[in-house]
């Protein structure tokens, strides 16, 4: 932008590229323009916004653009040249046009102030209408079948607009000038139940379903323990923590601790879930077992309309606001619902009452969750809220589709010097998991309006994702699965040149065909050497060890030579005597595994023996964590190889607590880490260590590694834009492909 | 056993075992070759090789199994076994006691079978070019009029019955290869089938649309393969698989799916859902289909699915493994 070089400042083209498109731009152009008393136009194009205008006051009109966009609008590049005389007297705003979409769909987002004002007017005519919304809130994404983003491509084509909707959605002025969600009571979709069914159902501790932006959700009253545990025992989920809704800001303080940097995220557009310090007022079916609550505020009108109605049913005590749980409406480890018949015949046996609208939901997104680990955000699970926003890359790349791998899934489509990277999909063992995966590809290919030249996937034989890709037919590259989490890192820092990755994972399959987990590589441009793994080790049956953890710690307590411990420490788990004889064959399966690590030490502090959920048995360790401390003596390395096998023997000494011992657990392994990372260093001169895998989550082991990391003068790099867990993989994935496939265009068909 | 000496003694020695073991007409001529008689209509021939280790196991040996197997691929197709042909590579210093106990075993399974093992080849290899014995079989049978069982022959709604637990025969194996303290009372189920198919095809007739025996990669295998070629999706019933509950321990032990795991002596029968409670019931009161039962149906799919029904209606893929059951939890 450089308005000094153009001739004739008075007639200037302005392009605009970035989320200006369904975001309430053009009238903020316009609004600018006339105050400016400019003539001529803005349009939608295919690259972005284009605006053309004439008057004296053209380049300040210019400078004032960048100043104060609409909320939702992000501007990545404005360009202006000089331009032909317009016939033009005034200004105006012209349809959309047509050609190749290379702008794109903006995140949903929670319902904004001023919708919010009009939702509680009793003289607008929006009052306590649950589908308000306006060019700066509302649904996207989740409602868009294709580009451009205009009403007739999204779900909202079926509802014709009444006068007054129509008079809001033509006129410049207005917040829903082209706001393609518009909707009142008159011309709107409807709820199929009044909010009061809603919140009577909720007092009386039933389980409500809901459809909300992204998803279906179950609602129950927090604080009333038995409906708790009767929406644990219908989903069929014993342990996994569930998210709580509260009614505002002023009011998260009553159930957990923030500070200014996690009240803002929970404020944010994006409106996630976010991960506290719990104050363990709720019921204790919650989180049981942790010390940290996931809690969010309201999302949609909906939400709003139900706990203004709870309030004023004056049910809770004084001083403490209601709560309730918000979770998303599936069972284990499946697809969100978000179809209605579907919704009405799956959620039947869980919810007591399913609450429909006939606003449909294109695409699926779960609720965003995200904490505040060392002052910075850290995302668990990337969907609602975020996508389709890109991820920057450091340079233009081909066009490649990376299939990710079996749990907690993600796909990733480059265009040009963007990574989009899908909303979490969830897992791919189940016939709907797959298809969601196969919806989410096909849903993203179109909308970039692009046609992927290579996929990448995980080495895995056995993975969904991985037979997908060599269904395609199209030229493959299988990317190791630590390198992906490496290189997810690499791409979303723009770094270039080599780094060392220290990749704390659960388990990926390695280069060799063996059973990696906690590896330390050496990354550069698109190849990798395994400088550095933690000692084998054995897991007795696979992934069964996965689940147990105590067939970890049983591994542990072999190794070290006292077998005759695993009877009498898990005399409650059935194989127990078994397990020894297992461990003592020769040729039984490994692992580098960091997170069996984890498994292993709860099960020995008495932590947790099993597990239900991924990561139970380690976020049960971690919240036993009061003070770290660390046991100098707990680790060896030899030839790159981390050894752990003296701090296993100090913690299973009988004088330590569990609390003590998840302590040292965790101060001990990051330290070793550091030492580990700070010696490959040296050796190699490297000093940019990335920082990834699933154990990453863990935000004590994270906080002090990437603390170490600083003072011995390395560079930490952690992933800030997707979560450390398999939820990355696919950008790894993607970029690991695109760099291949720029090098050696040629080489590609049918190479692996 | 000697490999290159010896020459005619050695080879006189070994054609006696197997004529004393197999003892038929056809074998007494001595002949390169046997010719026997045709009867009208189709035949059926099947090839297989056996490479099992260990070569002993509870419930048979290398010997059984490859004369049972063989027979088995006969009778899916519905069809009657009538002679088979065994080809034998053994390695230098295998035990001649032990070839003549599997060339018993051979005998004994063929005979319970109604068959005739009718030509054979022996050849003995160098120390290290086979691992003690492999055995190659072929069988001839032959086919009632008009009966075409297959794969492509299944049709949504069908019913899916197995013939009994699960898992048996690999467990078997397996315990056999563990130490002592691993070891678990479990027999293989190797086994004939010829004589279930018949009571079957008499309840069913063309009712029954396909039968296979899941071998190596187990049910999960097996119903994956029938799945692609009639391009049809499964629906089972968890609960409804039966597996011993030995065998269930040790899989869990091992970390294993029983159904995954490979079985000597049992069938898969796709059937017509207006069959199927008949021949079920011809099953069950047959001893080799005493544990049978009904456990899923065909369904329509295009991505061809075999699933484990869980509750609110979803469904656990049952994979189609590529090799070994490796670790994938992350
Ligand atoms: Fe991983
Ligand atoms: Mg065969
Ligand atoms: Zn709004
Ligand atoms: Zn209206």
């Amino acid at each position: 932008m450089s308005a000094a070089t153009i001739r004739d400042p008075t007639r200037l083209r302005v392009r605009v590229s970035g989320a200006v498109q369904g975001v309430g731009f053009r009238p903020y152009v316009y609004g600018l323009a006339t105050r400016y008393g400019l003539a001529g136009f803005v349009v939608n194009g295919p690259e972005g916004v284009t605006i053309e205008v004439e008057g004296n006051r053209a380049p300040e009109f210019v400078a004032a653009l960048p100043l104060e966009p609409p909320p939702l609008a992000r501007i990545d590049h404005i360009s202006v040249q000089r331009t032909r005389a317009l016939a033009a007297q005034d200004f105006s705003i012209c349809a959309s046009e047509d050609g190749r979409l290379s702008t794109r769909i903006v995140a949903d987002a929670a319902t904004c102030r001023q919708c919010l004002g009009e939702l509680f007017d009793p003289e607008n005519r929006h009052y306590l209408y649950p589908f308000v919304s306006c060019s700066h809130c509302g649904p996207r994404y989740t409602i868009a079948e294709q580009l451009p983003y205009d009403r007739r491509n999204t779900v909202m084509k079926a509802f014709r607009l009444c006068a007054a909707c129509a008079a809001e959605y033509a006129d410049p002025a207005s917040r829903r000038f082209h706001a393609e969600a518009i909707a009142c009571p008159i011309c709107g979709p409807r709820l199929s139940h009044g909010v009061n069914a809603i919140v009577a159902a909720i007092a009386r501790g039933q389980i409500v379903a809901i459809k909300g932006l992204g998803g279906y959700q179950l609602l129950c009253d927090a604080r009333n323990q038995d409906a708790v545990q009767r929406l644990r025992s219908r989903k069929q989920r014993p342990q996994k923590p569930f998210a709580v809704m509260v009614s505002s800001i002023g009011r998260v303080n009553e159930i957990a601790e923030a500070n200014a940097a996690e009240l803002a995220l929970l404020e944010s557009v994006a409106r996630p879930v976010v991960l506290l310090a719990s104050r363990n007022d709720l019921a204790p079916a919650i989180a049981p077992g942790l010390s940290r609550v996931g809690v969010m505020l309201p999302v949609a009108p909906l939400h709003h309309l139900i706990f203004h109605a709870l309030h004023s049913t004056g049910a809770w005590l004084a001083g403490a606001g209601p709560v309730i749980v918000a979770t998303s409406a599936n069972s284990c480890g499946e697809p969100l619902v978000i179809d209605n018949a579907q919704a009405l015949r799956r959620l039947e046996g869980i919810a007591d009452l399913v609450v429909t609208h006939d606003r449909d939901i294109l695409t699926r997104a779960d609720d965003s969750v995200l904490s505040v680990v060392a002052s910075r955000t850290q995302f668990v699970r990337r969907a609602r809220g975020y996508v389709p926003d890109p991820i920057r890359l450091a340079r233009s790349v081909p066009v490649v589709l990376a299939v990710g791998g079996a749990l907690k899934s993600t796909v990733t489509i480059t265009r040009d010097n963007e990574a989009f990277v899908s909303q979490h999909i969830g897992d791919l063992d189940t016939a709907e998991g797959i298809c969601v995966f196969e919806q989410t590809i096909h849903h993203l290919t179109s909308t970039l309006d692009v046609e992927p030249v290579v996929i990448a996937h995980d080495m895995h034989p056995n993975m969904a994702s991985t037979r997908f890709a060599q269904a395609s037919g199209r030229a493959l590259v299988a990317v190791q699965h630590h390198h992906a989490h490496a290189a997810a890192v690499i791409a979303e820092h723009g770094h270039a040149g080599p780094a060392l990755a220290l990749v704390l994972d659960g388990h990926g399959l390695g280069s060799d065909g063996g059973n990696w987990g906690g590896e330390l590589l050496l990354c550069e441009g698109t190849r990798f050497r395994r400088i550095g793994h933690l000692a084998p080790l054995q897991m007795p049956g696979g992934d069964r060890a996965a689940r147990e953890p105590w067939r970890m710690a049983s591994a542990i307590l072999q190794a070290l030579g006292r077998r005759h411990e695993i009877g009498p420490r898990f005399a409650a788990q059935r194989q127990a005597g078994r397990v020894s004889a297992l461990l003592d064959q020769a040729g039984g399966a490994t692992t580098t595994s960091a997170g069996r690590l984890f498994d292993a030490a709860a099960a020995l502090l008495g932590v947790a023996s099993l597990q239900s959920y991924e990561g139970e048995a380690a976020m049960k360790l971690e919240a036993m964590v009061r003070r770290t401390e660390i046991f100098e003596a707990g680790w060896t390395i030899d030839r790159g190889v981390l050894s752990l096998r003296p701090l296993f023997s100090r913690l299973i000494a009988d004088d330590l607590d569990a609390a003590d011992g998840a302590g040292l657990f965790h101060g001990t392994f990051a330290a070793a880490c550091i030492d580990w990372v700070g010696r490959a260093a040296r050796r190699t001169g490297v000093n940019t260590i990335i920082l990834s895998g699933g154990c990453f989550l863990n935000a004590v082991l994270a906080d002090e590694i990437e603390r170490g990391c600083r003072s011995a003068g390395l560079t930490p790099l952690v992933p800030r834009q997707l979560p450390p867990n398999d939820g990355g993989l696919s950008l790894g994935q993607a970029w690991i492909a695109a760099l291949q496939t720029a090098e050696q265009p040629s080489a590609l068909k049918g190479a692996t | 056993l000697s490999h290159g000496s010896g020459g005619r003694a050695m080879a006189q020695l070994i054609s006696g075992l197997f004529h004393q073991a197999f003892g038929n007409e056809w074998l007494a001529r001595c002949n390169d070759q046997s010719a026997f008689e045709v009867a009208a209509g189709r035949m059926v021939m099947t090839t297989d090789g056996y490479v099992v280790s260990p070569l002993f196991f509870p419930g048979g040996n290398i010997g059984s199994l490859a004369v049972h197997g063989t027979i088995n691929d006969v009778v899916m197709a519905g069809a009657r076994p009538l002679y088979l042909s065994a080809s034998f590579i053994i390695e230098e210093g295998f035990r001649f006691s032990d070839l003549g106990t599997i060339a018993q075993s051979m005998g004994v399974a063929a005979r319970g079978a109604g068959v005739y093992i009718i030509t054979g080849d022996t050849k003995v290899v160098e120390r290290g070019k086979a691992d003690g014995l492999f055995i190659s079989t072929t069988g001839i049978g032959v086919l009632a009029d008009g009966l075409d069982l297959s794969a492509d022959k299944a049709r949504i709604g069908d019913r899916v019955l197995v013939s009994g637990s699960l898992g048996d025969h690999g467990v078997a194996i397996m315990s056999t290869r563990q130490n002592a303290a691993l070891q678990v009372e479990i027999v293989s189920d190797s086994a004939s089938l010829h004589d279930l198919v018949a009571v079957m095809m008499a309840a069913g007739g063309r009712g029954i649309r396909v039968m296979r025996d899941p071998t190596r990669g187990g049910l999960a295998a097996t119903l994956n393969e029938i799945a692609h070629q009639s391009g049809l999706g499964f629906r089972l019933q968890e609960a409804a698989i039966p597996v011993k509950p030995a065998v269930a321990a040790t899989c869990e032990l091992l970390g294993l799916d029983p159904i995954h795991v490979a079985n000597e002596g049992k069938l898969v029968a796709i059937v017509a859902p207006d069959v199927a409670d008949a021949v079920l019931a011809a099953m069950k009161a047959h001893p080799l289909g005493c544990d049978a039962a009904d456990i899923g149906e065909a369904v329509a799919d295009d991505h061809k699915f075999v699933q484990l029904a869980t509750s609110f209606g979803g469904g656990r893929i049952v994979d189609w493994l590529s090799g070994e059951q490796l670790p994938r939890i992350c």
